[in-house]
């Protein structure tokens, strides 16, 4: 319902959304087989020792032929799946754009509100869909690994602004080390946006290594985006964000129900190039200022 | 305007339970599902009832389709529909596939497993079901 835009969800969320605000959430992002899942299915196990009730969204992408998708990420939390203080759901990005970020956001929300200390939400860092997820969370890890070599370049560009701790996970490979260092060396090119620079943590997910030092990072974020007034900036360009697409959709749709044979009409006319889609919305919003 | 309210995709659980590894078939069976457009979540081998369970209340799915090799149908199925009624999954569908004699399927469906497909049922088959079910569970 929530993941579905459905109205039927808005009483939910009415309720539910001056309740939430108090989990941490956390994403972890990163390229396909980097080993964020199991990365998350270790933070869970730290969390969970530490107390913390905890949900999973695992967002996977969706076959861009048919919208359909396997969600196979709680295969990797499966030792956790009885404890009642985990909750994993699983979503496809279903190819709307900003869709998914909404709807992960709304999501993230309600499991905030009913009492999930820590909701960490799992992208796969590859396109702008996924960015905008991230965005949605108080503290973003980029999950990379050995080897990547040039390809780290690729990851760079755009998601390493947003990455707020930067992990390099398989570190029982060989090559970790120049790894950090290129990731050191690249944050040491862009000048800080807001004086925070992300620490680099190495993990080995498989074994645990590294995922208590982690953990430390992430909190110390929290505390810094607190102090800085980072996450009151975050919160309220994503309150903008959510309320602008709402408030976009709701004149959307009255015009559709008061105006729609005109807004039929119109659309058709730009489409045969009868008139232009800028005259077409002043049009519509009975706005003329043809005449200046 | 006449832009359509899209219909959300279909969510189904994908389960192996019991004891046989061989998830080769709900694999496949999986990836027929995703092909149709559905939403797949695939469980992993080795399930227990309340596992399997526990996965479709939280993925707020329309339907569970259980693979079932091991012989263990008639202890199985009872027991996850036995769950799903007590979690409240009264309008999810319970669905399977394997090898499971004729005899047998009187009393799964009694039991309340919607549908059995048999091993040599075509994907087609499957997806026209879970639509054409679904499609009436969700009016
Ligand atoms: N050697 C080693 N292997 C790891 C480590 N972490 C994960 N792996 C392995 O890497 C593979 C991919 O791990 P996942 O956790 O599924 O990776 P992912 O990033 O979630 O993958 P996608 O969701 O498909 O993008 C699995 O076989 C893991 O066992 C690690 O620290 N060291
Ligand atoms: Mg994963």
């Amino acid at each position: 319902m929530v993941e579905n835009d459905d109205p039927a969800a808005a009483p939910v969320l009415r309720t539910t959304y001056t309740r939430a605000g108090k989990a941490r959430t956390i994403g972890i992002t990163g390229p396909p087989g980097s080993g964020k899942s199991t990365l998350v299915a270790a933070l869970v196990a730290a969390y969970r020792r530490a107390g913390e009730r905890v949900a999973v969204v695992a967002v996977d992408p969706s076959s861009p032929f048919t919208g359909g998708a396997i969600l196979g990420d709680r295969i990797r939390l499966r030792d956790q799946f009885l404890d009642e203080g985990l909750f994993i759901r699983s979503m496809a990005t279903r190819g709307q754009t900003g869709g998914l970020a909404r709807a992960t956001g709304r999501m993230a929300a309600v499991l905030d509100a009913v009492g999930y200390g820590v909701v960490l939400v799992e992208t796969v860092g590859v396109g702008q869909e996924e960015v905008d997820v991230v965005r949605l969370v108080d503290t973003v890890c980029l999950v990379t690994v050995p080897g990547l070599g040039d390809d780290i370049q690729a990851i760079k560009a755009g998601i390493i602004e947003i990455a707020d701790v930067l992990v390099v996970n398989k570190s029982d490979r060989p090559g970790a080390d120049e790894a950090a260092r290129d990731l050191r060396y690249m944050l040491s090119l862009g000048a800080s946006r807001t004086g925070w620079t992300p620490p680099i943590v190495r993990t080995t997910a498989t074994t645990g290594e590294g995922v208590e030092r982690l953990v430390k990072e992430i909190d110390a974020h929290r505390t810094w985006s607190r102090e800085s007034g980072e996450h009151d900036r975050r919160r309220l360009g994503a309150a903008r964000s959510e309320v602008e697409t709402l408030l976009r959709d709701e004149l959307v749709r009255r015009l559709g129900d008061r105006r729609g044979a005109a807004l039929d009409a119109l659309v058709a006319k730009v489409a045969s190039r009868e008139t232009d889609p800028y005259s077409a919305v002043e049009q519509l919003l009975g706005v003329s200022d043809r005449s200046g | 305007m006449t832009v359509g309210v899209q219909p959300s995709p279909i969510r189904v659980v994908v389960a192996k339970a019991g004891l046989d590894g061989h998830d080769r078939g709900a694999k496949v069976v999986a990836r027929a599902l995703r092909d149709a457009g559905m939403e797949v979540i695939y469980t992993g081998v080795h399930q227990t009832p309340e596992q399997v369970v526990e996965t479709a209340l939280q993925e707020d799915v329309d339907a569970v389709g259980l693979s079932i090799l091991s012989g263990a149908h008639n202890h199985l199925f009872p027991r996850i529909a036995e769950l799903m009624k007590q979690k409240g999954l009264k309008d999810v569908l319970l669905f399977g596939g394997g090898i499971i004699p004729d005899a047998d399927l009187p009393f799964l469906k009694e039991r309340g497993v919607d549908r059995i497909f048999p091993p040599g049922a075509t994907f087609d088959e499957i997806t026209t079901y879970l639509r054409e079910a679904v499609g009436r569970r969700r009016h």
